[in-house]
């Protein structure tokens, strides 16, 4: 995976990054996949799920909007949001 | 199904809060204050060092006398919008002093400093617009952010590269962006980085408001916060404030040299769909800043003041805010414990605000101070003291 170049960065790709730093917090449950809900299944609350997309933004170069997070749900949805944000939309 | 169901979480929480017998946090009452420094609570006199009251002035004997005088004279409400049967004479006349006082052209007034960032903020930036705040923003910028239709970006706080690499992401986007910051924050009393975060604002072209809520009348070589402390006024196209800290009374206000602002009047919900400042407010704000204006000391006592406390608590080896300013705060490892020492405390007669997660930057509890210029040496050296005692008992 080439850094900055969008296509080289599927879904999967992003979604397996967003696992790997999830697993880096202790607190975090180790059975977590693509599919895991982020408030429910993490028991992240809003301001922990904003500060998480943070980090993920850092790695990922991209700047999520704070509306977009409402339609976010999974690690998978997140991962979407992001491959599209860095394919300019 | 009951619509009360997603109370039962905070029910549960607050049962945790008070489990040990311990007091409501949310709850404390002031019974009357004696002076700006002591109030009953329970009964007992106690020293107050949690009231955003920078300068003492809600006590201000010149603020007092004009509230009594406009009252007389006027009533004691204005029974509208200010865009409706709301503007009187002093309405004006306060809002040429704040914009004089800042040097600025134009000023609106709000009934709140959280109307004026919940007004401001989401009538400048539109839909096609971007809102970047810095993460730590106060409730009111965030709600603002609810209130509004731009995009809405976090930046890390007080950090001007990430500002920086996310204005930079932003490049050739289409629509306007507006920066918000405080000049002072509210929770630990860090102060911004305003001269870098200015040039910032030049080289991307962005728009910049700072919320001086608790830098106004505090920082600054005539008070006017931060921005006039980092000699970048000129940066800044919103200072946002109230009068409910350093002037000691309610209210909120805009500045700008901007002459839209006349049209953002006739835009901003937060300013058109509530009532205005009664007249006893506003004379009692113009008369509290004659007192500030008047008496520069005040700001001198209120930096020497937050030295004194910041150090004596530094002393005790409590981890306590890395800038020294009238916040501080002190970060303790976990609820339980800060929920312990902020009772201790209070039941040594010394009052300061329990802040909890989320509400809080890091996840982790703060006792959140705040010095006063009318507190005298001898009450900080006994606010210390409190904490010292309070620290032993509690092991
Ligand atoms: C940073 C900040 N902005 C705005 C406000 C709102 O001020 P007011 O008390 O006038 O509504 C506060 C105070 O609560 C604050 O801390």
């Amino acid at each position: 995976m080439m850094k900055g170049d969008p296509m080289s960065e599927t879904i999967e790709d992003v979604s397996a990054l967003i696992v790997n730093k999830l697993l880096a917090n202790p607190k975090v449950p180790r059975d977590i996949n693509g599919s895991s809900k982020i408030v429910e299944d993490l028991a992240f609350d809003s301001l922990a799920v904003m500060n998480f997309v943070m980090e993920i933004e850092d790695e990922m170069d991209v700047s999520v909007p704070l509306d977009r997070l409402a339609d976010i749900r999974t690690v998978d949805d997140l991962a979407t949001c992001i491959v599209s944000l860095k394919n300019g939309g | 199904m009951s619509i009360f169901d997603k109370f039962r979480t905070v029910e549960q929480r607050l049962a945790l809060l008070t489990a040990g017998g311990g007091r409501n946090p949310f709850d404390v009452m002031i019974e009357r204050p004696v002076s700006s420094t002591v109030g009953i609570i329970e009964g007992r006199e106690t020293l107050l060092f949690g009231t955003n009251n920078y300068l003492g002035l809600s006590q201000s004997q010149r603020a007092i006398d004009a509230a009594i005088d406009a009252v007389r004279a006027r009533g004691v409400g204005t029974t509208g919008s200010r865009i409706a049967n709301g503007t009187q004479s002093v309405h004006r006349e306060l809002e040429q002093r704040i914009a004089s006082f800042f040097g600025q052209k134009h000023c609106m007034v709000f009934s709140t400093g959280y109307q004026a960032n919940l007004g401001m903020i989401s009538t400048l930036a539109g839909k096609d617009d971007y809102l970047i705040l810095d993460a730590d923003s106060h409730a009111s910028i965030y709600d603002a952010s609810r209130l509004g239709h731009a995009q809405v970006i976090r930046f890390k706080h007080n950090d001007p590269d990430d500002l920086h690499k996310r204005l930079r992401r932003l490049e050739g986007t289409p629509g306007a962006k507006l920066v918000v910051v405080e000049g002072i924050y509210s929770m630990t009393g860090n102060v911004a980085p305003l001269k870098e975060m200015a040039a910032i604002k030049r080289e991307t072209g962005a728009t910049l408001l700072v919320d001086e809520a608790h830098s106004f009348g505090v920082l600054g070589p005539t008070g006017r916060g931060v921005a006039e402390a980092e000699g970048v006024e000129a940066d800044v196209d919103f200072i946002v404030g109230t009068f409910s800290k350093s002037l000691g009374t309610v209210g909120g206000y805009c500045v700008s040299n901007h002459d839209e602002i006349d049209l953002v009047r006739l835009q901003c919900r937060p300013y058109m769909f509530t009532a205005s400042l009664p007249p006893e407010v506003i004379a009692a704000t113009m008369a509290a800043l004659d007192d500030m204006v008047a008496q520069p000391e005040l700001r001198t006592q209120l930096s020497q003041n937050a030295a004194q406390f910041h150090a004596g608590l530094k002393g005790l080896g409590l981890n306590v805010s890395q800038q020294v300013s009238p916040v501080v705060a002190v970060t303790l490892e976990t609820v339980e414990e800060a929920i312990a020492l902020w009772n201790r405390l209070l039941d040594l007669g010394l009052y300061v605000n329990l802040s909890l997660p989320p509400a809080t930057p890091d996840h982790r509890p703060l006792l959140r101070c705040s010095v006063m210029a009318s507190h005298t040496s001898a009450q900080i050296a006994r606010a210390v003291e409190i904490f010292a005692e309070a620290g032993a008992s509690l092991g």
